[in-house]
């Protein structure tokens, strides 16, 4: 399985390395390297890398490179899956996912690697076991233990490993039992040049942050749950209640966790809550182009569009943009020819726009190429397929938790072509 | 490192754990810290933990280099294996056998057999992983190894499940064998294993399945309709149509709720095993077939933000999906992804457009246009590209497109990029028919310029002269002669051979051979077109999802998907003897849930009397309509006959005066009764003690698995104990599994399945208050409880004293308990007696007189031939098959579970659909009943 991890930084030093079989020299990664450099872009690295006697397979997150070196048949998949939740226990033990945090905890970083991997093959990969194991070092408990010398490693085996609810610990203790749940609906589009939807997706999650003393045994319904189309679930949500009932049953792990993930598929009608109007164009024996962009409001039920920022990839042959943005800021980066628009909020009664002009170098020929148009933005408390939480129950417990609900909708890959 | 050194030394706990955390940051940036070994070793005991673990990531690091200073770890360890703390225990085992010493082999083997038979199944479950290391270490103890795994595949647990499947995949993947036993249980388990065992497990089942069960998509296959062993039957090899083993149904069931995983590591594998076992209309879950992605046509759309290789992947998704329906929208979708700013990428789309424009007939006209204004575009790559896949384009039909070929000519003049200036020669060589102006024209511009060519671009030049030369030698033979010499003093071998070759085959001189004649025809023979390949054609052969199959080429340790067997190896492998035990497995199969007959026969109090009532059932709907009761009506009066036939045979015998009373009840008390039921739904539901579920049940299942003896878990019947809404949301069936009970041989193996619907625990499940018939006995099960949703089936045994009476008792939970009754048919009471014809004959001769049953009957219409027969039978009753040389009779013999009477059974078949059943028993109740129900079975 899994022989060796490494772990490389942006400009290609291995920061840290860690092997759970015989050492595997680090001049391994000089085929990774390559592989890098061959590369237009960080993310254009491919993710399964040949060499004469192994395989690197890598994911690129936070702009760290997790590079595991496999010697044997393995699913790629398998490897992959099992990098990501590495990156995922990181950011959930340091808050982030940095070279930096990483550094900062290299020791708890290292028995987490231990312990979630024996031999290679994943051991203990529950965020609740290995909070039992290895506790995630706070502040306050680094000071007390460098006064008590008492340690951040559990003594006895998680109660969780054992039980039939692995990804519980038992003995959770809260004086105040709260459960919050954020349904979150990023809407991936392609706009085509004259505003109509090429394609529209919703990519839906539902992450949740239970903090319930003792076995609390929860059901959440929905009020129109065949808007569903492809689930996946939490292990710990039943599947056969869903399955006959479309309710979602489950014992919950304490903290945060992703519940469920869903997909809106493109058969169902997405409404798409911005425009763009844009005339970005260059004439042949001009060393002008012209660029001018409008932004605006279209299905949003009521809601502001917030956070809104516009990125495009302007043709190489642009040499600079000289822009004047009616609200927000803007950059252009000559070098990557990167434009990026921090608009903000939008106003529906003074929809903002970007307009100006573009130089070329002279005496080119106009660029044949058309530069698409990424769009990011954010509503709050609107889920745009529509999908409404009927009620959360709880069983198995005495007490009234406190309860909450909040929707999000978000652009994920959303892009206008020009 | 003298500091570090001093701190290890130390007396302070604090001090050791600074040390040891800088060394461990040490080793995690690759810096060499093995100088320290004595010091590190020291603190193998150390009593602070965090220190201990600290010391083991250093010493499984170092340990290979410093062999003899590691070995004085070891005996630490050892202690630790004894500790009572159990993951003190299993972290022991891990640092011991991830130590990479050879010498301490032994130590390992004794400590990881310890380890499999540990209490905690944690323990085990590194016990498992530390398999694998140890045969790395030293594959001489594979045999050993693989006396260990076959004993942790027997575990029960999940936890140890996906690693010692592991262990079995690194260590001994051949060993198909050991999965036999453990197959079930591995399917049943599987939901709830650690999502990376469950990987791993899918993929080891899918080889598996392989080997053991038949292609599901080879409609008819050759099967031994049955064999007898004792060769006096010949055998029979009939062609029967295909049906699914019911182990490889279970293997299919059970894995499909992980497609909703959030691993998609797992519902990668539950696809790649639809793929590759499933029928292929079932394979539409996967959404593989490619009928199945076609709606989704648009998520493959490619934005100008996703990674090369993503791009490249969906291009080849999106020509896949094309058709003549789509081929539109794609070329559409097409010619935006050409103005991309990604040069590999717009070079992907044109050959893209080249492979649809091939395998879509209609419209490689439109694409061949469309490439053709490519030809125009200032991007010298597009361009360039775009000559390339129009040249394998018009090879398909040259002679529509003279124009094209014409306007290529043209290009030679601008374009740089040689592969496509060797594409356009070429051309113009190969259709210089069509083109008999330019052609010669051409090839004097590129006598010119050929000495500044590419080596591609002159070999293209040379051929182009060679084919001018036999066609048109009038114009171009000085050309060529001039490009020929030109050639000869070329720097590259390649071009200098070229022409030489070319010249003497074309040029005809006196010495030149025969071979001269035939340049025409090699020349400018018909070329076939060539074919578009997807780059990733080619790699079906390997297991989907594989580092092999992404890769394709075979990477080590991967183990070939074996092609299906011709016929299949013997299922019963996989049967396993249900120990009297709580075992999360699950052996019974329940048929599809459809409308049954319930036999309700509800106790009054102590009063002991017993009616019939017959009600039609709907496993998930209560209320019946009105067909239903006229069905059950019917079925009400089937069964009044039957009983009133049964009093009269045995009246003398019959001293249960319930069953007197029963019968003399006349059929409108029953509809009385029966209607009362229909009224007071939820009371008679109270009451009811046993419903008999007539399932009807595949013949072919029945017959496929026939030569066993032991009826195969697909098909036997579940009976109702409580139901659901009685038991408060604990739902309760039963079933005769037919397997011998092993703790007491008179007793019959009753198996019961408890589910509980309820969101809550259901502790203390055990049996109270038996209230038997005297001399009837029970065994029960050990006290159980259930989690929310569980299904556990535990086997208990009663011993019914070779009688139909009930075994009445409680089922008691930690909060109610349950009045509830076990009944079995006569047919369970029996099990298979394995006679010869002639001991049969011998043993028949001894049971006349009265303990002969005789009774003449019609065969039901579809009781065609002897295996319909055999099967009827023995679904009546656990009897096994005694051959017979006589194609007319078939013989069956067992024997009472609890007296050891025998049981013999001849059905005599007769012309035009009579028969004569004869049953030999000294029990002549049993023999009467028996005689009863098998004449149900056979006249349905």
């Amino acid at each position: 399985m899994i022989h060796s991890l490494f772990l490389v930084n942006a400009s290609g030093d291995i920061f840290l390395e860690k092997h759970w079989k015989s050492v595997v020299s680090r001049s391994v990664c000089d085929y990774f390297f390559e592989a890098v450099e061959r590369a237009t872009e960080p993310e254009n690295v491919p993710p399964v890398i040949p060499t004469p006697h192994h395989c690197l397979i890598n994911v690129l997150r936070q702009r760290i490179y997790f590079v595991a070196v496999i010697q044997s048949e393995v699913p790629p998949l398998f490897v992959i899956e099992f990098l990501h939740r590495v990156v995922d226990t990181f950011q959930d033990y340091f808050g982030v996912c940095t070279e930096a945090a990483v550094k900062d905890n290299v020791v708890v970083v290292y028995e987490l690697l231990e312990e979630m991997l024996d031999n290679g093959f994943p051991l203990a990969t529950e965020s609740n076991i290995l909070k039992e194991l290895i506790k995630p070092p706070t502040i306050l408990r680094t000071v007390v233990n460098t006064i008590t010398g008492s340690t951040n490693v559990g003594e006895q085996l998680p109660t969780g490993q054992l039980s039939v609810v692995p990804w519980r610990r038992t003995g959770v203790k809260y004086t105040n039992n709260e459960a919050y749940f954020d349904v979150v609906e990023e809407i991936d589009a392609i706009i085509d040049k004259s505003g109509s939807t090429i394609t529209a997706e919703i990519q839906g999650v539902i992450d949740a942050c239970v903090k319930l003393t003792g076995m609390p045994d929860l059901t959440l319904s929905f009020m129109n749950p065949r808007l569903l189309d492809d689930v996946s679930f939490h292990p710990c949500v039943r599947f056969k209640r869903w399955e006959a009932e479309r309710i979602l049953s489950f014992v919950p792990p304490d903290g945060n966790f992703r519940l469920l993930s869903y997909h809106v598929s493109s058969q169902n009608l997405v409404a798409i809550p911005v425009y763009v109007k844009h005339n970005i164009s260059f004439r042949e024996g001009s060393s002008q182009g012209r660029f001018e962009l409008t932004l605006g409001p279209k299905q949003t039920m009521g809601k502001a569009v917030e956070s809104v920022l516009v990125s495009s990839q302007l043709p190489r042959g642009v040499l600079n943009a000289n822009l004047s943005p009616s609200q927000g800021t803007y950059t252009f980066d000559p070098v990557t020819k990167l434009l990026s628009w921090d608009v903000g909020k939008i106003n529906p009664q003074k929809l903002p726009s970007l307009k100006g002009s573009m130089s070329l170098q002279t005496g080119a020929s106009k660029p044949d190429e058309n530069p698409t148009i990424n769009l990011q933005f954010k509503i709050q408390q609107l889920a745009v397929s529509g999908l409404k939480v009927n009620r959360l129950d709880m069983y198995g417990e005495k007490y009234k938790p406190f309860k909450g609900i909040k929707y999000m909708t978000k652009a994920g890959k959303f892009q206008v072509r020009t | 490192h003298d500091d570090l050194k001093e701190m290890l030394d130390s007396n302070k706990d604090s001090l050791k754990l600074e040390a040891m955390k800088r060394i461990v940051a040490m080793i995690a940036r690759g810096k060499n810290a093995s100088d320290l070994f004595p010091a590190v070793v020291k603190n193998v005991a150390c009593k602070n933990i965090e220190v201990k673990k600290l010391v083991y990531v250093y010493l499984v690091r170092y340990a290979e280099e410093q062999q003899d200073l590691a070995l004085l770890s070891i005996s630490t360890f050892q202690r630790g294996l004894k500790d009572p703390n159990q993951l003190i225990r299993a972290s022991a085992l891990r640092v011991l056998s991830s130590i990479r010493v050879t010498i301490i082999v032994p130590i390992m083997m004794l400590a990881i057999k310890e380890a499999a038979s540990d209490m905690s199944p944690y323990v085990r479950k590194t016990a498992a992983h530390a398999i694998p290391k140890l045969h790395s270490l030293d594959p001489e103890q594979k045999d050993q190894l693989i006396e260990v795994i076959e004993k942790l595949l027997a575990d029960k647990t999940t936890l140890v499940a996906g690693s010692v499947v592991m262990a079995f995949e690194e260590v001994c993947p051949d060993r198909i064998d050991l999965i036999h036993k453990n197959y079930r249980k591995l399917c049943n388990l599987l939901i709830d294993v650690e999502e990376w065992g469950q990987v791993v497990i899918i993929n080891m089942l899918t080889r598996y399945a392989r080997t053991q069960f038949l292609n599901p998509n080879v409609n008819v296959s050759i099967t031994h309709m049955y064999e007898d062993e004792k060769a006096e039957v010949t055998t029979l090899e009939k062609r029967k149509p295909y049906v699914m083993d019911p182990d490889h149904r279970l293997l299919l069931r059970n894995t499909k709720p992980l497609l909703q995983s959030r691993n998609a590591a797992v519902v990668m594998a539950v696809a790649q095993l639809y793929f590759h076992l499933a029928p292929k209309a079932e394979v539409g879950i996967i959404a593989k077939a490619l009928g199945m992605f076609e709606p989704y046509l648009k998520s493959f759309y490619i934005r100008s933000t996703d990674p090369t290789q993503i791009k490249i992947l969906k291009l080849e998704v999106l020509t896949n999906l094309a058709n003549e329906a789509n081929i539109s929208t794609i070329l559409r979708e097409f010619q935006t992804y050409i103005k991309s700013m990604d040069k590999d990428f717009v070079a992907a789309s044109i050959q893209a457009i080249g492979r649809c424009a091939t395998n879509i007939g209609e419209v490689r006209d439109t694409c061949l246009n469309g490439l053709v204004q490519l030809l125009s575009n200032r991007d010298e790559l597009v361009v360039a590209e775009s000559v390339v896949v129009i040249k394998k384009l018009l090879q398909m039909q040259p002679e529509q497109h003279s124009d094209i070929i014409k306007h290529m000519a043209k290009l030679i003049d601008n374009i740089q990029v040689p592969m496509a200036r060797a594409s356009i020669l070429w051309l113009i060589g190969e259709y210089c028919e069509h083109v008999p102006k330019i052609a010669p024209d051409v090839l004097r511009k590129m006598a010119k310029s050929f000495t500044n060519e590419e080596d591609i671009v002159k070999l293209q030049i040379i051929n182009l002269a060679a084919k001018l030369y036999l066609t048109n030698s009038k114009q171009t033979k000085l050309l060529t002669q001039y490009v020929l010499n030109l050639a000869k003093y070329d720097q590259n071998y390649d071009i200098r051979d070229r022409a030489r070759f070319i010249r003497q085959l074309i040029v005809p001189t006196d010495k030149s051979g025969a071979l001269n004649k035939y340049a025409k025809k090699l020349f400018l023979a018909l070329k076939p077109a060539p074919v578009l390949e997807s780059p990733f054609k080619d790699r079906d052969h390997f297991q989907l999802g594989s580092l092999s199959h992404l890769l394709n080429a075979k990477a080590a340790g991967y183990q070939e998907l074996p092609d299906w067997p011709e016929s299949a190896p013997d299922p019963s492998v996989r049967n396993v003897e249900v120990k009297d035990s709580v075992c999360a497995e699950r052996t019974v199969l329940t048929g599809p849930e459809g409308a049954g007959v319930l036999l309700l026969q509800t106790t009054r109090g102590s009063s002991n009397i017993l009616f019939h009532v017959l009600l039609l059932h709907s496993h998930s709907e209560q209320s019946s309509g009105a067909e239903n009761r006229k069905r059950g009506r019917k079925a009400v009066k089937n069964q009044k006959s039957a009983s009133e036939s049964e009093s009269e045979s045995e009246s003398s015998e019959s001293e249960d005066e319930s069953e007197e009373e029963s019968e003399e009840e006349s059929e409108s008390d029953t509809d009385v009764r029966k209607k009362k039921v229909g009224l007071d739904w939820n009371r008679i539901l109270a009451n009811y003690v046993c419903i008999i579920n007539f399932d009807t049940f595949d013949m072919n299942k029945i017959t496929s698995v026939f030569s066993q003896t032991i009826a195969p878990s697909g098909l036997i019947k579940m009976y109702e104990l409580l139901h659901r809404i009685t038991g408060e949301g604990l739902a309760v069936e039963y079933c005769f599994s037919r397997q011998p009970f092993s703790p007491d041989p008179n007793m019959v193996a009753v198996q019961i399945q408890f589910t509980n619907n309820t969101n809550s625990e259901t502790k203390n499940l055990h049996i109270e208050d038996p209230r038997l018939q005297s001399g009837m006995r029970i065994r029960e099960f050990a006290e159980i409880g259930l989690q929310p949703s569980e299904s556990v089936t535990v086997v208990i045994g009663i011993d019914f004293c070779d009688s139909t009476q009930a075994a009445n008792f409680q089922l008691c939970t930690h909060t109610r308990k349950f009045f509830v009754s076990v009944q079995p048919p006569v047919g369970e009471l029996m099990t298979p007696a394995f006679l010869t014809e002639n001991d049969f004959k011998k043993e028949q001769g001894k049971l006349m007189g009265m303990n002969e049953i005789l009774e003449k009957l019609t065969l039901g219409e579809k009781c065609v031939n002897e295996h319909v027969i055999v099967e009827r039978v023995t679904a009546t009753a656990n009897l096994s098959r005694v051959p017979c040389g006589s194609d007319k009779e078939c013989r069956f013999a067992g024997k009472t579970v609890s007296s050891g009477c025998l049981v013999l059974v001849t059905v005599t078949t007769k012309e035009g659909g009579g028969a004569q059943l004869t049953v030999n028993c000294e029990k002549m109740v049993i023999g009467t009943m028996l005689v009863k129900d098998i004449l149900q079975a056979l006249s349905q």
